[in-house]
C-alpha cells in the first residue's frame, strides 16, 4: 500500500481515538465553586477577550486572580484570546465576564474539545508525522509502526482530550525545535523553544538540554569563529523571540507579576500525591513538618541540579542528536524525581522524549509509557476518567506487543551491551540474562494492572484515606527512578566515535 | 415476559421474531446484576450509567460471533501461494473489510442493535455452505429468520441453491439438472431442520392462540412505503419524481390544488400517503416488484450450477432487489447486501468496483442516522477510515486494472460536497426549519442512484457468467 494511504489511515485511527476520548468526562466536571482545568480555561478566555491586557495578572475587581487566575506565560493568554473570539461568534453567553462562571453545557464542551482538536493537530500532530515519516531513515514498516505508537500514547491522549489541558501545543513546538535541529537550523529550533517555553513554563525541564546542546554545537565550530558567531545569533533570536511575546507586559511591575503568577514558590515542595521522590519519601519521615519552606527550596535545587549535571556536560561535549534525545528525557526525568512543587502530569515531558526513543529502546520506551500512563491514574480516577483509561492502555500494549518486544531483551537490543562491557572490566561474572528483563516487565505490567483495579474498585480503609494514590505514587516513583538510571547509562556510555546519524 | 410480549405497550414493542426475544430475556436476566430499575416495563427512555455500559458490553461481547463467522469466511478464501506478506493476501484485506465495516460499526454499537451477531449468523451460514456443509448452513439459515426477519429477503437464495445443488446429488456435465439425481432423504432431512427450528421458536405462541398478533407486529403494513430517513431505493426516487411533476404541474396550471392531498410525504413520520401524479403504491405493488427483480437471479442459480459463488452472487442480488423495490424498508437493510459483497470483492476486479461504489453510497446513505453534533466527528473519520483502507486494499489487490470508471469516480467524488452540505452547511442555514427534510431527500436520491447502478452491474455480470459458464465435472 503506498506511503500517503498509510498515512492517512493511522492519522484517522489516531484523530477518531482523540475524539472518542473526549466524548468523556472533564476535570472538574459539575463540581462547583471551583470545578477543574476545564472551567480555568474558559476563565482565561473570558479575562483575556474582556478584559485589557495589562490587567490579564493582576488581582482586580474584575479579575479575582483567587478564581483560576492566569499562571502560563503570555501565549497560553493569547491563544485563549484567539478561542475567544471563536466563542464569541458562536454563542457570546460563554465568556460572558462574571456571568459566565461554571457554564457548563453541552455545545460548550464540544466548542472545547474542538479546541484542543484543533491545536493537537496543528501543532503536535503533523511533528509526529513529519518526525515519523520524513526524519525517520528506517524501514517503511517500521515508521508506520513508531507514528502509531506515538499517536496512540495514552497519557498525552487522557490529560489533553479527558482532563482538559493544551499540553500537545508545547509539545509540539518542543518537537519543532528537535526536528529543526536535526536540519541543523538551530535559529529555528531555537524560536521553536521560546515558543514551546512561553506557551508553559514547565518546558523550563526541556530548556537545560537545548542549551548545553546549542552551546556544545558552538563550541564544536570553534569558540573563536564560527562558534561565537553561531552564539551570538541564538541569543539575538532568543532574546527577540522572548520581546516579541512578551510585547504587553515589557514594564517591571508586569514582569515581576508574571513571573510571581508563573512561579508559586510559597506553595511547599510537593502538593497532593506525586511520583517524585519528596512525596515518597514523606512516607517515612515528614519532610513538610521537618524543614522549612526555605530549605526545602534549597534542597530540592542542590538534587536537581546534581542530578542533571552528568548527563549536560557530557551532551555539551559530544552534541549529537541522540545523545540530545537522552539528555532531554534525562533532564525531564530529574526535574520531575527532584524538583519543587511537581504536577503529575509534568511526566508528559519525559514521555515525549521517550516517544521519540521507540525505535531505539522497544521495551524499555514502552514500559516507561506504560508506566506514566499510570503514574497519572488518581486524577483520571478523580475525573471520571478509568474507563478512556482501560482502553486505551490497553491498545497501546496491544500496538507495541505486535511488534514483538518481549523478544529483543537481550544486552544488545536493550542497547546496554557497552555499559556491561565496561562493568565486566571490574566484575567478570557481570551479565543481565535474557529472561530477566521480560519478566520484571511483565510483573511491572501486572502490578500495575492490579493496583488500577484495586483504586477503581475498593474503598481505602477510613485510617488511611489516601492509601491508594500513595500506593501508585511510590510504584511509579520506583519505576521512574529505575527508568532516569537506565537512560543515563545509555547516554553515558553511547559511542560517540561513530558517524553522527540522524 | 410471556404471554404478553408482543401486546402493544409503546412504541418499542417487540417486533422481531420470538426467538429474538428469547434473546432479550436471556440478556435481562444478565441484566438484573446490572441495574433493576431497567427492566420495569414502564421504565422507557431509561439509561443510567450501568445501563448503558451493560447494553454495550452485551453488543460487543455477541460480536464475537460475527468475529468468529468473519474468520470462517476468510479461510474459504483460496490462498494463492506467493508468499505475500500478511497485509497484502485477500483473507487479510476481507478480514478488516468485514470487521472494520463502517456501517456495521455505527449501527450497532452507536446507534444501537445486535446486527453484528445476526450478520455472524448470515456469514456462518454462507462459510458453511462453502464448507459443503449444507445441513449446518440450513439450520443457522432458519435459525437467524426466527431472529430477525428481514432475513426472509434472501431466504429464495437458500432455498432454490440448497435444492438445487443439495438435493439432486449431481448435474448434467454442462451445469444444467439432472432430474434422476434427486434425493428424497436430502430434501426430508433438509425439511426437517427448517420445520423443527420454526416449531421450537412459535410453538409457544401458536398454543397460546396469539399467531394472529404475533405476525401483525412482525410485518406491519400500516406504515409507509418509504421509512422516517428514506432509503435509497426506486421509491425514493419514485416519491421525488411523483413530488416534482406535481410541483411543475402546479405550475404549469394542469393540476388543481384542491385535489392533492394534505398529508405531506416529506413530513418524515411513518404515516401512509398518496401519490399525486404517478399511481400510488400498495404493498401488493412492491412485492410483485420485488418478485420480479430477483425472478431472473433465482432462474439462473436454478438452471445453472455455478457452486458457493453464484449462490452468493444470487443472494446478493434478491438483497439489492427486496432493498430496492420492498415495503417500507430501512436503510440499515443494504448492509445485508453490503457485506457479502465483501466476500466477492476480494475475489475479482470487477466485484471490487461494485463493491466500492455500493459500500460507499450505502454507508453516506446511513450518516443520518447518527444526528448529534458530538458524533459528527466520529461518523466522518470511521467513514474516511473504511473508505481510504477499502480503496487502497482493493486496488493494492488487483494491481493490474482500473477498478472504477471515471463516470464512477466522478459520482463518488459527488459524494464529498454532498456530505458536507448536508452536515455542516444545511443546519447553519435559515431553511432548516422550514424544511427539515430536504439533506434526507438529497442524501437519498443520490445514493439511490448508485445502489441501483451497482444492482444492475451486479446483475448484468451474473447474466454474463451464466451464460459462459464452462461445463463442470459432475458434483
Amino acid at each position: 500500500m503506498e506511503l500517503w494511504n498509510l498515512m492517512s489511515i493511522i492519522l484517522l485511527l489516531g484523530l477518531t481515538l482523540r475524539w472518542t476520548v473526549s466524548l468523556n468526562s472533564y476535570s472538574g466536571a459539575g463540581k462547583p465553586p471551583m470545578f477543574g482545568d476545564y472551567e480555568a480555561q474558559r476563565h482565561w478566555q473570558e479575562i483575556t477577550y474582556n478584559l485589557p491586557v495589562k490587567q490579564w495578572y493582576f488581582n482586580t475587581s474584575d479579575n479575582n486572580l483567587q478564581y483560576w487566575g492566569l499562571d502560563y506565560p503570555p501565549l497560553t493568554a493569547y491563544h485563549s484570546l484567539i478561542c475567544a473570539y471563536v466563542a464569541k461568534v458562536i454563542n457570546p453567553d460563554w465568556i460572558s465576564l462574571h456571568t459566565s462562571r461554571g457554564y457548563e453545557s453541552l455545545e460548550h464542551k464540544l466548542f472545547m474539545r474542538s479546541t484542543v482538536f484543533v491545536a493537537d493537530l496543528i501543532v503536535y500532530i503533523s511533528a509526529v508525522f513529519f518526525y515519523g515519516f520524513y526524519l525517520n531513515k528506517s524501514s517503511e514498516k517500521k515508521k508506520v509502526f513508531n507514528v502509531l505508537c506515538m499517536l496512540v500514547y495514552p497519557g498525552l491522549i487522557l490529560i489533553d482530550y479527558g482532563h482538559f489541558q493544551y499540553n500537545c501545543v508545547s509539545l509540539g513546538f518542543t518537537l519543532w525545535g528537535i526536528i529543526s535541529f536535526t536540519y541543523q537550523r538551530y535559529l529555528l529550533g531555537s524560536l521553536a523553544f521560546v515558543l514551546a517555553l512561553n506557551y508553559k513554563q514547565m518546558e523550563l525541564y526541556h530548556s537545560l538540554p537545548f542549551f548545553c546542546f546549542l552551546l556544545g554545537k558552538s563550541f564544536s565550530k570553534g569558540i573563536k569563529g564560527d562558534g561565537l558567531v553561531l552564539l551570538v545569533k541564538i541569543a539575538f533570536t532568543v532574546i527577540a523571540s522572548f520581546a516579541l511575546c512578551w510585547l504587553p507586559f515589557l514594564t517591571t511591575e508586569q514582569i515581576f507579576q508574571v513571573l510571581r503568577r508563573l512561579f508559586p514558590v510559597d506553595r511547599g515542595i510537593f502538593e497532593d500525591k506525586v511520583a517524585n521522590i519528596w512525596c515518597s519519601l514523606s512516607v517515612l519521615l515528614k519532610i513538610k513538618n521537618v524543614i522549612s519552606l526555605q530549605t526545602q527550596l534549597k534542597l530540592s535545587f542542590a538534587a536537581t541540579l546534581l542530578s542533571v549535571i552528568p548527563t549536560c556536560i557530557k551532551l555539551t561535549i559530544h552534541p549529537n542528536l541522540k545523545g540530545f534525545i537522552f539528555s532531554l528525557a534525562n533532564c525531564s526525568l530529574s526535574f520531575f524525581l527532584f524538583s519543587f512543587h511537581v504536577h503529575e502530569k509534568s511526566i508528559l515531558l519525559a514521555a515525549l522524549p521517550v516517544c521519540l526513543l521507540l525505535n531505539e529502546t522497544a521495551l524499555m520506551s514502552t514500559w516507561f509509557l506504560v508506566a506514566s500512563t499510570f503514574s497519572m491514574l488518581p486524577l483520571l480516577l478523580k475525573d471520571g476518567l478509568l474507563l478512556p483509561y482501560i482502553v486505551t492502555s490497553l491498545l497501546f500494549l496491544l500496538v507495541t506487543m505486535t511488534s514483538s518486544v518481549l523478544e529483543k531483551t537481550s544486552e544488545e537490543d536493550l542497547k546496554l551491551k557497552p555499559f556491561c562491557i565496561s562493568i565486566r572490566r571490574y566484575i567478570s561474572w557481570f551479565n543481565i540474562p535474557k529472561q530477566l528483563m521480560r519478566n520484571i516487565f511483565l510483573l511491572s505490567v501486572i502490578t500495575m494492572a492490579i493496583l488500577s483495579v484495586v483504586s477503581a474498585t475498593l474503598t481505602p480503609p477510613s485510617g488511611l484515606p489516601d492509601l491508594f494514590p500513595l500506593l501508585v505514587s511510590v510504584v511509579s516513583c520506583i519505576h521512574f527512578l529505575y527508568f532516569w538510571m537506565y537512560f543515563n547509562i545509555l547516554h553515558f556510555w553511547e559511542p560517540t566515535n561513530k558517524i553522527k546519524t540522524n | 415476559m410471556p404471554p404478553d410480549t408482543y401486546v402493544d405497550t409503546s412504541e418499542w414493542t417487540l417486533d422481531y421474531p420470538p426467538l429474538f426475544a428469547w434473546f432479550e430475556y436471556l440478556l435481562s436476566q444478565i441484566g438484573r446484576y446490572f441495574d433493576k430499575e431497567m427492566l420495569a416495563v414502564q421504565n422507557l427512555n431509561y439509561g443510567s450509567t450501568a445501563t448503558i455500559i451493560f447494553q454495550r458490553l452485551t453488543v460487543i461481547f455477541t460480536d464475537i460471533l460475527f468475529m468468529y463467522a468473519a474468520r470462517e469466511c476468510c479461510r474459504c478464501i483460496p490462498e494463492k501461494k506467493d508468499g505475500k506478506e500478511l497485509f497484502k493476501r485477500p483473507a487479510f484485506v476481507l478480514a478488516v473489510l468485514l470487521l472494520w465495516n463502517f456501517g456495521l460499526l455505527i449501527v450497532d454499537h452507536i446507534h444501537f442493535q445486535y446486527n453484528g451477531f445476526l450478520f455472524g449468523l448470515l456469514l456462518l451460514s454462507v462459510a458453511r455452505l462453502f464448507q459443503n456443509r449444507n445441513l449446518e448452513s440450513a439450520l443457522l439459515f432458519t435459525i437467524l429468520l426466527n431472529f430477525k426477519h428481514i432475513f426472509l429477503y434472501v431466504a429464495p437464495a437458500y432455498g432454490i441453491y440448497l435444492l438445487r445443488s443439495y438435493c439432486f446429488t449431481s448435474s448434467k456435465p454442462d451445469g444444467s439438472l439432472k432430474w434422476s439425481t434427486f434425493s428424497f432423504l436430502r430434501l426430508a432431512s433438509l425439511g426437517l431442520i427448517v420445520c423443527s427450528v420454526f416449531a421450537v421458536s412459535f410453538g409457544p405462541f401458536i398454543a397460546m392462540g396469539q399467531l394472529p398478533q404475533v405476525l401483525s407486529r412482525l410485518f406491519p403494513f400500516k406504515r409507509g412505503l418509504c421509512h422516517a430517513y428514506w432509503a435509497p431505493n426506486f421509491w425514493a426516487l419514485y416519491n421525488v419524481i411523483d413530488k416534482a411533476l406535481s410541483v411543475i404541474g402546479l405550475k404549469c396550471g394542469l393540476l388543481n390544488i384542491e385535489s392533492i392531498p394534505k398529508a405531506s410525504m416529506t413530513g418524515g413520520l411513518v404515516q401512509e400517503f398518496q401519490h399525486t401524479v404517478l399511481p400510488s403504491v400498495s404493498p401488493l405493488i412492491t412485492l410483485i416488484c420485488t418478485f420480479i427483480s430477483i425472478m431472473p437471479a433465482v432462474c439462473c442459480l436454478w438452471l445453472k450450477h455455478r457452486g458457493p459463488y453464484g449462490f452468493l452472487h444470487c443472494l446478493i442480488l434478491c438483497a439489492l432487489g427486496s432493498f430496492l423495490f420492498g415495503w417500507h424498508v430501512h436503510e440499515k437493510a443494504i448492509l445485508i447486501a453490503i457485506l457479502p459483497l465483501s466476500l466477492l470483492a476480494v475475489k475479482g476486479k470487477k466485484e471490487a468496483g461494485i463493491f466500492l461504489v455500493l459500500s460507499t453510497t450505502g454507508h453516506l446513505s446511513l450518516f443520518p442516522l447518527l444526528f448529534t453534533a458530538q458524533e459528527l466527528p466520529i461518523k466522518i473519520l470511521l467513514m474516511l477510515l473504511f473508505t481510504v483502507y477499502s480503496f487502497s486494499a482493493l486496488r493494492d489487490l488487483f494491481r493490474e486494472d482500473r477498478l472504477l470508471s471515471w463516470l464512477e469516480v466522478l459520482y463518488l467524488c459527488g459524494l464529498i460536497p454532498l456530505g458536507i452540505f448536508c452536515e455542516l452547511f444545511y443546519p447553519l442555514t435559515p431553511w432548516k426549519e422550514r424544511f427539515p427534510f430536504l439533506p434526507l431527500l438529497l442524501t437519498s436520491v443520490y445514493c439511490a442512484l448508485g445502489v441501483m447502478q451497482s444492482w444492475l452491474k451486479l446483475y448484468i455480470l451474473l447474466l454474463n457468467e451464466s451464460a459462459t459458464v464452462k461445463p463442470k465435472k459432475d458434483q
